[in-house]
């Protein structure tokens, strides 16, 4: 329900000036996406010689072939998309784990509560708001000392740690409005620690595990300060790589390339947002107000 | 502890069921100790030892601190962290409030417009400092377009002005945030009781009336969240500064992230790194931690 007081007074004006405002702002929102994606179907020619916000004269689908397969990346020349596999390859186990420890966790902290829990909570939740900047130096070394430093492995047990936080709080505040007396009949009917998780929690628990995965999913694709910390060179994300093609490369800037990279980076998380978007701002609104 | 169910008898499957739960718990804690707190420990330390290029665990007091402090591109870094964080919660909060009380009319694409006001929190920033990047290029970008269509004297080079490319950081940043400073304000603006709305509505108080005196004081617990959320947000920034200018022109667009960055990892300074970082921490924390026992607390009633 809108708060709204109602505008029945209010002139045919009035209304045609609100949807104005917000038009506008709709255009501006819209305009880099739009400047990127036309850019990015351009030759370097139209470029310099045409207008940015006009569309392309002639489409091309040159500039995305080569940020795909051969635009230079430091000393290689292969494209972007060694480095997009890459991030699959960190991101399907670091959201897989961290989710399923976050789902264990929440189940403990609300419905196997012990003396203390809260403050393990506290303890757990904090580390999501952290400044990361305060564990790069002793991650590094720890990383080094394992033999994961500049390893998709490494990075993927960066993502686990520092996910925990944010899945376990989900969890904990999805599992907290889970009514007590379902857990206490089973209990009475025999069934146990797990058998009360994966026959009763978990099938109800699929709203959480969709904002959770999608939450995990959007961060850990679109992090730069791990990558370029830990995992420098073949084993970086597609975030790094993008960084490094668009403001290290030398000689003349293929902007349209940089832009068929930056959308390549861009499109995994746009799909899930446009295909999820309700459950990306349930995630969103989680991570800053109680649930 | 009304909530825990109580394990029957005292066998062998009753003690394992109630050591059970710590136990599936304890790989995540134990990893969030060592790795978290730990780790928060080892840099604090670090930031009082005489640590260089590799760790030296020699105690040297204040003195990296002290060389800090007198870094003149740390003063920069604070500096512009203040320009930053003060614009860049203003404006989103601002924005996002108009934008919210504007989707509140009874709006009929809410939903089409909701969706595009909040698509670029789902980018990274690397994307977005990308695109920003080259919109506002001076050779080829927004200046460029200004002219063709016509308006020759439009100037815009702020990204290579060293005065004005921070400001640039902020209209990037703004633009991704206020999508989503408008939902919280949206949600909170769905939660106002109607009662005393309609009551001032009888008595014929005009509309901005009622937003300025019932509806947005009522929005109170949003500010806070909000201001919470982008204080945050804004200390931490750091991929959409390097997507954007790399800390440049020169040093101008430098933020405590970046210069924790570049003297852990180029300059392998790594006592002044850890003190910037321990700083960071403890300003967020002075910051978060008030408020998420508030909000921990309000949730135990």
């Amino acid at each position: 329900m809108s708060t709204a007081p109602p505008t029945a007074r209010a002139g045919v004006l009035s209304r045609a000036i609100l949807y104005a405002i917000l038009a506008v702002f709709a255009i501006a929102y819209l305009m880099p996406l739009y400047v990127m994606l036309t850019t990015s179907f351009k030759t370097l020619d139209e470029i310099h010689q045409g207008n940015m916000l006009a569309l392309p004269d002639n489409w091309t689908i040159q500039p995305w072939l080569e940020a795909w397969g051969s635009a230079c990346i430091g000393l290689e020349c292969n494209g972007v998309h060694g480095y997009f596999f890459n991030s699959i390859r960190i991101v399907v186990p670091a959201v897989l784990i961290s989710g399923l420890l976050g789902a264990f966790n929440g189940y403990v902290l609300t419905k196997w509560r012990f003396r203390g829990h809260r403050i393990v909570f506290g303890l757990i939740l904090f580390s999501c708001f952290i400044p990361f900047q305060i564990i790069l130096l002793p991650m590094a070394r720890v990383l080094g000392i394992l033999n994961i430093a500049n390893s998709v492995t490494g990075l993927v047990l960066v993502h686990i740690v520092y996910g925990i936080g944010f899945t376990t709080l989900f969890f904990r505040n999805y599992y907290e409005t889970f009514p007590n007396e379902l857990i206490r009949a089973a209990q009475l009917d025999g069934a146990g620690f797990f058998t009360i998780f994966f026959r009763i929690l978990l099938p109800a628990s699929t709203p959480i595990i969709v904002v959770t995965i999608i939450w995990q999913f959007t961060n850990v694709w679109n992090d730069f300060l791990f990558g370029v910390s830990f995992a420098s060179g073949d084993s970086a994300p597609i975030t790094v790589a993008l960084n490094n093609l668009v403001n290290s490369s030398t000689g003349v800037k293929a902007y349209n390339v940089n832009m068929a990279a930056a959308m390549v980076a861009a499109v995994p998380t746009l799909i899930v947002y446009i295909l999820a978007g309700k459950y990306f701002l349930r995630g969103l609104m989680s991570g800053s107000v109680k649930g | 502890m009304p909530n825990s169910p109580s394990p029957q008898g005292g066998g062998a499957r009753a003690r394992m069921q109630r050591w059970l739960p710590k136990l599936v718990l304890s790989p995540s804690f134990v990893l969030i100790l060592f790795f978290v707190y730990g780790f928060i420990l080892w840099t604090t330390y670090i930031s009082f030892s005489n640590s260089g290029m590799l760790p030296d665990y020699s105690w040297a007091g204040l003195r990296q601190w002290s060389r800090l402090w007198n870094s003149w591109t740390w003063g920069i870094a604070l500096h512009n962290i203040w320009i930053f964080g003060l614009l860049y919660i203003v404006s989103c909060i601002v924005l996002g409030l108009l934008l919210a009380i504007l989707l509140d009319q009874r709006i009929r694409a809410e939903g089409a417009l909701r969706t595009i006001y909040l698509y670029p929190m789902a980018l990274s920033f690397i994307v977005t400092g990308t695109a920003w990047q080259w919109f506002l290029n001076p050779g080829l970008g927004l200046e460029k377009t200004m002219h063709e269509l016509g308006w020759q004297s439009f100037s815009f080079n702020w990204l290579i002005d060293s005065g004005m490319a921070i400001y640039t950081i902020v209209i990037a940043a703004v633009w991704q945030a206020t999508g989503f400073i408008m939902a919280m304000f949206l949600a909170g603006l769905r939660g106002i009781d109607g009662e005393m709305i309609k009551a001032a509505q009888i008595d014929g108080a005009p509309a901005w009336k009622i937003y300025l005196r019932i509806i947005i004081p009522q929005l109170r617990p949003v500010f806070l969240s909000a201001v919470v959320v982008l204080a945050h947000l804004a200390i931490k920034s750091f991929d959409l500064i390097v997507a954007m200018t790399g800390g440049g022109p020169g040093n101008s667009t430098a933020v405590p992230a970046t210069f924790m960055y570049s003297y852990a990892f180029s300059r392998n300074e790594m006592g002044i790194a850890a003190a910037s970082a321990v700083f960071m921490l403890a300003v967020i924390a002075a910051l978060i931690i008030p408020y998420l026992y508030s909000e921990l607390r309000e949730s135990r009633s």
